[in-house]
């Protein structure tokens, strides 16, 4: 019921899938403190959903509380099909696998011997089997017999990746799974939870890296206590940005405001620098070649005319300016 | 889900590799009774065979207190590192996400301290035994040591002796921030049974079959009832935030009664104290 009810401020559901989470206005409160406050959303079987946030936003004790660690002080939830109860807490931990951000390993065992613990309180029925695949998905067999207190921080991500595995879990929650790691492991995490996507697994994944957050996920959202924004990345760009068209002439225009101001598609323009101007359009594809011409037209030499491109760290330092409450974390 | 005996097993692997790995920690442990052992050792072999018989009870008494004290005093620190030490190094949270119960956790941790702790007891007991036949020139001793009380008393209490350092051990563990005030807390926490043990041992209460037998059912009660209360003061939000969890009825997902809330607020006020 709760995912017919939806609002846009839960992001644009995708269609025809199940949901895997489904979160209503969920609030956790330590004491006087807010965790994390009002906060709604869901993710279809599959997805990959990124959650975003400044530190302090909420977003692990958001993980820890869907992953029944901690009870909600109050809303509703649903993971993996299981409501979020303390009784329901060992079934629905049987049906997903959360990787904190410290995967947490022994390092006096070997790679192995963590796997067999944890396939062991998974009950699993073919654990050597189970631990074999699982190794062999993060390209880890030949380092299955090693201590893992003689691995690097990459290598101890991907054993705790592997563990993360063991239970075929529906959703996987993966918290700040680079953080620490150079960019060649963080890059191998990444490709890991590619790997995670393409197997169907339904990931939910807190990151302060956005460019990995818009590269890997389908959607995301921004938590500062409160969810700001939920949708996928291209669409929050829209919806925060004026669409533009960045001009660059080999010398400034004699007459700009003669020019823009007449051109079909061009709401508004600014100069920027020197030589360049920031034309606000309704649409960039169809305005540039209006553009093109009137510049032409006034005989400037134009140099470039190309789409003003915002990251997802645009928006996101666009929303966390505008929260006060963010910078003072 | 209910109580999985494989679950429990998975735990009890993972602590008895990691002594494996760690040797140190079981010789240590077994360093201690050893050294108190040399001095009633000592005594025992240098009773001649014409000595009185309260003096061979006196030096048997005292062996027999050094035996028991092993599997009541070395557990205590191991157990007391047991939650607090895995929060520390960062193990406990991924453990507490697998569908692993509290009660299956506590058990296999007990399990993993009492298999060496009370090992370490009869291997001594042995020893001992092994040492006054070969050495020992008062037959008296050799009988005294071989009394069916005093093996009844070995094999029962060590058991029991460990369960209670255990149990106090891990309780203190599982709400202790420190891993180094847990052990300390731990340590003292093998003194009120220890008490008992020497005043049998010194003759205060004459040993006998039926003392024991006592002696061992209230050890018995008295563990099983640490069990479930160190089972209540598991408390996963606590462990895992540092903060303590509301609880309601129901579990997670309603708001809890605004009485819970206050009393909470009040506990958190006063630092603690429950003025209320």
């Amino acid at each position: 019921m709760v995912a017919e009810t939806m609002t846009d401020a839960r992001g644009e559901q995708p269609s025809g899938k199940p949901l895997a989470l489904v979160v209503d206005h969920l609030t956790k409160r330590f004491g006087e403190r807010t965790a994390f406050e009002d906060v709604s959303f869901s993710v279809a079987q599959g997805e990959v959903f990124g959650f975003l946030g400044p530190n302090g936003a909420g977003k692990t004790t958001t993980v820890r509380t869907l992953g029944t660690l901690i009870a909600p002080t109050s809303g509703s939830a649903s993971v993996a099909g299981i409501p979020l109860t303390s009784d329901n807490g060992p079934e629905i931990r049987q049906r997903i696998a959360i990787m904190p951000e410290n995967p947490g390993l022994y390092r006096r065992l070997t790679v192995t011997e963590n796997l067999q613990l944890f396939a062991g309180l998974y009950e699993q029925r073919h654990a050597a089997a189970r631990i074999g695949e699982a190794l062999e998905a993060v390209n880890l067999t030949a380092r299955a017999g090693d201590l893992c207190g003689s691995l690097s921080k990459g290598l101890l991500q991907r054993v705790g990746l592997a563990r993360a595995l063991l239970n075929d879990p529906a959703v996987m929650f993966l918290d700040e799974p680079t953080s620490g790691l150079d960019p060649v492991a963080a890059h191998e995490v990444n490709d890991l939870i590619n790997g995670l996507r393409q197997r169907g697994v339904t990931v939910f994944l807190t990151t302060h890296r956005l460019e990995e957050a818009e590269r890997l996920c389908d959607r995301v959202a921004i938590l500062s206590t409160t969810l700001r924004l939920v949708g996928r990345p291209d669409e929050l760009r829209e919806r925060l940005f004026s669409r533009s068209l960045i001009v660059e002439t080999l010398t400034p225009l004699v007459a700009p405001d003669d020019v823009f101001n007449s051109t079909d598609g061009v709401e508004s323009w600014r100069p920027e620098g020197a030589s360049s101007y920031v034309l606000s359009v309704t649409d960039p594809r169809n305005s540039a070649p209006h553009v093109t011409r009137a510049l032409v037209a006034a005989g400037a030499d134009v140099v470039s005319i190309s789409e003003s491109r915002h990251s997802l760290e645009d928006v996101y330092l666009q929303l966390i300016d505008e929260d006060p409450e963010a910078s003072q974390r | 889900m209910k109580f999985s005996v494989r679950r429990l097993g998975a735990v009890l692997r993972k602590e008895l590799r990691e002594y494996r790995r760690s040797p140190f920690i079981v010789v240590t442990m077994a360093l201690l009774p050893l050294v108190f052992l040399i001095e009633p050792l000592i005594t025992i072999f240098r009773i001649g065979p014409s000595v009185a018989a309260s003096v061979v009870d006196r030096a048997v008494g005292a062996t027999f207190l050094v035996l028991l004290v092993a599997p009541a005093l070395l557990p205590a620190v191991i157990a007391a590192y047991s939650v607090v030490g895995e929060r520390e190094q960062g193990t406990l949270e991924p453990l507490l996400t697998t569908p692993l119960r509290r009660e299956e956790l506590l058990l296999g941790k007990a399990l993993g301290v009492v298999v060496p702790a009370v090992g370490i007891a009869y291997v001594l007991f042995a020893v001992i035994q092994v040492c006054a036949r070969l050495f020992a020139s008062n037959a008296a001793v050799v009988s005294a040591l071989g009394q069916g009380p005093h093996i009844l008393a070995e094999v029962l209490f060590a058991p029991l002796l460990a369960g209670w350092s255990i149990w106090v051990g891990i309780g203190i563990s599982t709400r202790a921030s420190d891993v180094r005030v847990a052990q300390q807390l731990g340590t003292l926490s093998s003194i009120p049974p220890l008490a008992v043990v020497a005043l049998v041992s010194f003759n205060v209460f004459t040993p006998s079959v039926t003392l024991a037998v006592v002696f061992a059912l209230v050890l018995l009660v008295a563990d099983v009832v640490l069990f479930r209360i160190v089972v209540a003061l598991f408390d996963r939000e606590r462990l895992i935030t540092g903060a303590r969890a509301l609880r309601t009825p129901s579990g997670g997902g309603q708001v809890p009664p605004a009485s819970a809330v206050r009393q909470i607020r009040r506990i958190e006020r006063t630092g603690g104290r429950d003025d209320g």
